[in-house]
């Protein structure tokens, strides 16, 4: 085996691990790699993943050659490398949605518009929301709205201070009616940043180009805020506008430059030179936001843990690109736990649920993954192990591939509504960090009892192979079909199988453009689409920033019995 | 012998009061500890935490930095010994070591002087006079005049004697100062003059001599050694014809390309030298070779003990310092001249603070950096400074020495080269680069060796050269790219370890993650002026982290292929590097000065500064004022800069005045040496406001030069 020496010294942790090892249960290899099933995923998935990376390398464009270059002659910075530049050298940064936006609208909107991802500054995780000058000068379209939005649900969730990277013209005025009055609008941003800043959660704001209109209330309401001299302005009407409602002529430095808001008006509070000067002033304000008091004591999980025994790569050929064929959720675990050993839970029990406890990179982790359709024992059982993870404070992952609840007469007599409800009722309740990973089909109330972005985990990802929909296409066709058959047989207008056929592949075709992963993740429907081989490094990050120091109780409802 | 042989009983040394400082202190105060005597050192107050201090016993404070008013003031130092019950004083050399009323009034304190006898200081501290005993006792002299009248017109009729070029040299001191080459009759009267101020403001004492300046020289010195028994002996000879500024800086023994018969003749020579003036402990005899008539004439005998005695020690296997202590003693020569062995070869290399391409400039600053090699039977480092210390104005801007011995020459040469490319200093020039490049020059290699050796093969030194290769060029860029990646490396190690919450440790394993992209990171390298025909070249280099953990690295515009760098660090200056398949380990160091961070990297058998200007971005200053990096060495137009930190000495025009290019405006001194600070083109001085007696610093304004009056 290739397992890790413990370190010499740590004789604790060396005890842990060797009784760990006498005890736990090691995860089976379990791949066929010589199977033609193993090469047709391998093929589908590669297929995917390039698609997905050509897709990415383009937005990481920004808004186009043009509007870059024009950027670099500001001295500004895009935003990603912006963020770079405050992370701590060579940290890693979990950037979210970075499809967001595509394909929604009739121009092309890269990643919405908007950077937000997670990364350290001096050792402390925070949120980072940066838009993209370069992308429609970066004001707010709907989905913009919602990504910075997420952001702040995120930071706020796993109180991270956030830093707002702030060059923006505003709201998208063409688009003002789906970006202004809702209550999940532009106007929630600022209500975000009060409520957070009132729970105590740092929010910094870096004014690096303008902030005009709404914008201003970015830096305004920010705890910190700092601005760049000649690039940054801050001003509710810029000098056209002022100039049509006054008369007063006046420059946009005068009006709302760095000098006025740190010297006279107050608006921000450091006044940066140039924009590598400007972050470096936010590294400096996150050194010193001295948020230690308010931690608990250093968490002592175990740093030193063993890489899985079987190559992380192989997720690329388990999950199957058509989502008709099973497969043993037990290899993916494999792949993602330390040393590949995970303690299974009612092992014998509702089968169709997996249910069991890993460390994942020392940070330990309750599984819930599925392998096949719920039944009623799978749904209890889940909720049984819900309540036992909540009860330890131990952070829920969920895999889905879950094509949905059992139907039939059977089924429904043994109350697998109530049982749902039961797994329902425990996911929604239970206060521990919990986190998504959807490998394959997302169907129906399985994507409820198996924490769909409804119940709101910390983080949800799909994989390229991932489906998305409240039943599959064909069944949906099928039922709509049926209905559809029944009016024109109530109208007395005749439909021929032709007809029915023509009928059934629209449904399906919509149903299969709506269930991509693209379509979701263009729509924050979940926090991006990663490479299954990814998967253990998004989750061990993912786990590290929804990490509660102070466990919360959980209180259920009522569970109907 | 009968006992009327026997002088009278000197008292046996049992504690001695080191009077000097740096590493000949340290080298003093180490004898003395394995002879189990006990050390006091004395200290100015610049050196209260000096290393010399902290290898004494004990330390007594003298005074304030300035050497007269500490380390040449005698009778603070006798009143040190007295009170702390020293019985015994040795002076090193350089500062009291050639004072012969030092030496008495140790004598009439009842203290031992650890040196030769007060009479045979004062003999050879006039050279005139000592010119006069050689002579009398038949060693060899140059051509010259030696009298005590020091009418202008009557030095200038004895040059004329003598036939020009002449060489002015004062009577008393060394090492040097005060002394001028003549080429023709025009320049005599200013080159006397100024000698006359140097010798002034160095010994007190501004008379001089004049002799034939022999072009083709060597420097040819031999090591004696007498006790108080009448006995004198020589420990064969050493060469230091490799000088600059008229200042040794590679010296070796024995003298490399000598016949047996030469040594024996130029030994006998000198211990009749010594024999003359009744010598006892340590002197050196200094004899100009001509190279070209294969003559040696007297130069000097300096009495004390010479900052390059360790290369005899090294060919002799003895320990000149307990030679000294043991004579001092009453004791006889331990060795007769038959028993003096002479094995291998030795070299010595004089590590300085010094602007190489200014002209060997003295420098000053901090170690930020500081490694020399290890030392071991064979490698000896002389050194009184320890990393973190400062080389300052007030003193010797010597670092260390570095002293090799090899069975034979070539031997010795390769391991003198080995620990110059291994001797690691930051944060100030030095002419370590410079030392590997003489030591490495073919004519050295071959023994080729005269006291011009220096100017001739000058174009030769990338140091005093102002074009810099291509390969230079290269091995530069290759050293940012490895230095790139060492700080990747670095900075990922430190922000982990830095970390309070260890469960964060997830987001620092390498690579740093990132969606379906690589991290990359830019980093710039300006190389440093140093180099003066690559500076002001700007290196960008683009940093990809690779899936392996490696760093894949290219220019930013893509002008060259990129290497892959593996990196292990080793430790926070260490690492080992693997470019291509080959490995090697690598040294870094890093400090701010100046609103510049600087790297340093040793890589092979290169050394390379690279700074980074700190941007407002690094100074973190929140002020709207214009900051300092703004200004930072951009003077206005037209400023001259003072070349180094000194005192002036001379205004010579005023301000608004004038000036020609290249005329003198004034004059600076530092380390006892001259400096004239000349217009650099014509037009009108402004801003001049030192005056004589100032004290000015590196790279400070000293004036404008307009090209019109603003009168």
């Amino acid at each position: 085996l290739a397992a890790r020496r413990p370190r010499p010294g740590s004789t604790l942790a060396a005890a842990y691990r060797s009784s760990a090892a006498a005890s736990s249960t090691v995860l089976p290899d379990a791949l066929d790699r010589g199977s033609d099933a193993y090469a047709r995923n391998a093929a589908a998935v590669g297929g995917l993943l390039s698609d997905l990376r050509s897709r990415v390398s383009q937005v990481l464009g920004g808004g186009g050659a043009g509007a870059v270059k024009r950027n670099e002659g500001r001295g500004k910075l895009l935003p990603r490398d912006r963020i770079d530049r405050l992370l701590d050298p060579g940290a890693s940064f979990l950037e979210l949605s970075q499809l967001a936006g595509s394909d929604v609208y009739e121009e092309a909107l890269p990643s919405g518009g908007i950077i937000t991802g997670i990364g350290p500054v001096h050792g402390r995780l925070c949120m980072f929301v940066a838009n993209d000058p370069t992308t429609k000068g970066g004001t707010y379209y709907p989905i913009t709205v919602k990504k910075h939005l997420r952001a702040q649900e995120i930071a706020s969730e796993c109180k991270l201070p956030c830093i707002y990277l702030v060059d923006s013209g505003g709201a998208n005025l063409p688009k003002q009616a789906e970006v202004f009055p809702d209550r999940d609008n532009f106007g929630r941003i600022f209500y975000n940043q009060a409520k957070m800043s009132a729970d105590g959660i740092p929010q910094i704001a870096v004014v690096l180009g303008s902030c005009t209109a709404g914008g201003a209330y970015i830096p305004a309401m920010a705890d910190e805020s700092i601005i760049v001299k000649g690039n940054g302005t801050i001003f509710l009407a810029g000098p056209p506008l002022v100039k049509a409602a006054t008369g007063e002529e006046i420059s946009a430095e005068d009006l709302g430059g760095a000098s006025v808001h740190c010297k006279i008006s107050g608006v921000s509070d450091h006044f940066a030179q140039d924009e590598r000067h400007g972050l470096a002033l936010g590294r400096n304000i996150v050194k010193n936001l001295h948020l230690a008091a308010k931690e608990a004591s250093i968490h002592n999980s175990a740093c030193d843990y063993q890489e899985p025994l079987y190559d992380v790569q192989e997720l690329r050929s388990i999950a199957p690109a058509d989502t008709k064929q099973s497969f043993d959720i037990r290899s993916i675990i494999a792949r993602i736990v330390d040393g590949s050993e995970f303690d299974e839970f009612k092992k014998l029990y509702g089968t169709t649920l997996v249910t069991g406890f890993a460390r994942i990179c020392g940070q330990p982790v309750g599984i819930i993954g599925n392998n096949g359709i719920l039944f009623t024992e799978s749904a209890l059982k889940g909720t049984h192990f819900i309540e036992l993870c909540a009860q330890r404070n131990i952070p829920l992952i969920f895999l889905q591939n879950i094509s949905g609840f059992m139907v039939g007469s059977k089924s429904e007599a043994s109350g697998i509504a109530k049982a749902g409800a039961k797994m329902v009722m425990a996911v929604s309740c239970s206060k521990v960090p919990k986190i998504t990973i959807i490998v394959g089909g997302s169907f129906g109330a399985g994507n409820y009892g198996m924490c769909g972005r409804a119940y709101s985990p910390n983080f949800l990802f799909m994989w390229p192979t991932a489906r998305i929909s409240v039943m599959g296409g064909i069944q949906a066709a099928g039922v709509l079909a049926q209905i559809e058959k029944n009016n024109r047989k109530r109208q007395g207008v005749e439909w021929t199988k032709d007809d029915e056929e023509a009928f059934k592949a629209k449904v399906v075709e919509a149903y299969d453009k709506e269930g991509s992963p693209y379509y979701s993740t263009a729509r924050l429907w979940d926090d991006g689409i990663i490479d299954p081989a990814d998967t253990r490094r998004v989750l061990s990050l993912c786990l590290s920033a929804s990490a509660k120091p102070v466990p919360e109780d959980t209180k259920y409802g009522v569970f109907r019995m | 012998l009968s006992s009327s042989d026997e002088p009278p009983r000197s008292q046996t040394v049992e504690k001695v009061l080191v009077a000097n400082r740096g590493e000949i202190a340290c080298r003093v105060m180490r004898t003395a500890r394995r002879l189990g005597i006990a050390t006091v050192a004395v200290y100015s107050d610049a050196d209260r935490a000096a290393l010399h201090v902290r290898a004494a016993d004990e330390a007594v404070r003298l005074g304030p930095p300035p050497a007269r008013e500490s380390y040449l003031n005698a009778d603070a130092i006798v009143d040190a010994a007295l009170r702390t019950g020293a019985k015994a004083i040795h002076p090193g050399y350089g500062f009291l070591s050639e004072s012969a009323d030092f030496a008495q009034l140790c004598e009439a304190e009842g203290l031992t002087f650890i040196g030769p006898p007060p009479s045979a200081i004062r003999d050879m501290g006039d050279k005139s006079a000592s010119k006069r005993i050689m002579g009398a006792a038949g060693v060899p002299l140059v051509p010259g005049y030696h009298g005590a009248d020091q009418d202008i017109e009557l030095l200038k009729l004895e040059a004329d004697k003598i036939g020009y070029p002449v060489l002015i040299k004062p009577t008393h001191g060394g090492g040097g100062k005060g002394m001028r080459i003549v080429q023709g009759p025009d320049d005599f009267v200013d080159s006397v003059r100024s000698a006359q101020r140097e010798a002034a403001a160095s010994f007190g004492i501004d008379t001089l001599l004049i002799e034939k300046y022999i072009t083709q020289p060597r420097h040819i010195e031999v090591q004696v050694f007498g006790d108080k028994h009448g006995n004198a002996i020589h420990l064969y000879e050493r060469d230091c014809s490799l000088q600059r500024r008229h200042q040794k800086i590679i010296e070796e023994a024995p003298a490399p390309n000598v016949t047996t018969e030469f040594r024996t003749h130029i030994g006998e020579a000198a211990v009749s030298a010594a024999k003359a003036v009744g010598y006892y402990s340590a002197g050196t005899v200094e004899f100009i070779v001509d190279t070209l008539s294969g003559e040696f004439y007297f130069m000097e005998m300096n009495t004390r003990l010479q900052v390059e005695h360790p290369v005899t020690e090294m060919i002799v296997g003895q320990d000149l310092v307990e030679w000294q202590i043991r004579v001092a003693n009453g004791e006889r020569l331990p060795l007769s001249q038959e028993q003096v062995p002479l094995n291998g070869h030795a070299f010595e290399a004089r590590i300085y603070a010094e602007n190489v391409p200014r002209g060997f400039l003295p420098a000053t600053g901090t170690l930020h950096h500081y490694r020399p090699v290890l030392s071991s039977p064979t490698v000896r480092v002389e050194t009184g400074v320890e990393e973190g210390d400062a080389v300052s104005m007030h003193y010797d801007p010597m670092i260390a020495k570095l002293v090799v011995w090899g069975e034979s020459r070539n031997a010795a040469l390769v391991k003198l080269k080995n620990c110059l490319s291994d001797f690691q200093i930051a944060g100030l020039p030095t002419n370590v680069a410079f030392l590997q490049e003489l030591a490495g020059h073919n004519a050295f290699e071959r023994g080729l060796v005269d006291t011009h050796f220096i100017e001739r093969y000058k174009d030769d030194f990338q140091s005093t050269s102002a074009k810099a290769s291509g390969e230079a060029h290269d091995a530069a860029k290759l050293g940012a790219i490895l230095a790139a990646a060492c700080i990747c490396k670095k900075d990922h190690i430190s922000s982990e370890e830095s970390l309070r919450d260890k469960t964060l440790s997830v987001w620092y394993t390498r690579p740093p993650f990132r969606m379906h992209h690589s991290a990359k990171r830019l980093m710039e390298f300006e190389l440093d002026e140093e180099l003066e025909g690559l500076s002001d070249e700007l290196l960008k280099l683009l940093v990809t982290y690779r899936s392996d953990g490696g760093y894949f690295i290219e220019t930013e515009d893509g002008s060259s292929p990129g290497f892959d760098v593996k990196v292990d660090g080793r430790s926070e200056h260490d690492f080992r590097v693997e470019v291509g398949g080959v490995q090697t380990d690598v040294t870094l160091a890093f400090y701010s000065k100046d609103n510049s961070k600087h790297i340093h990297i040793w890589h092979g058998k290169h050394h390379h500064h690279y700074r980074q200007t700190m941007r407002a971005e690094h100074l973190l200053d929140d002020s709207s004022q214009p900051s300092q990096a703004s200004e930072g060495r951009s003077h206005p137009k037209g400023s001259v800069l003072a070349p180094m930190a000194g005192l002036v000495v001379k205004v010579l025009v005023k301000d608004g005045v004038h000036v020609e290019d290249g005329q003198p405006v004034m004059v600076i001194e530092a380390m006892k040496m001259e400096h004239v600070v000349k217009a650099p083109w014509a037009g009108y001085i402004e801003g001049l406001k030192a005056t004589a007696g100032q004290q000015v610093f590196d790279s400070s304004v000293l004036f404008t030069v307009k090209d019109k009056s603003t009168n």
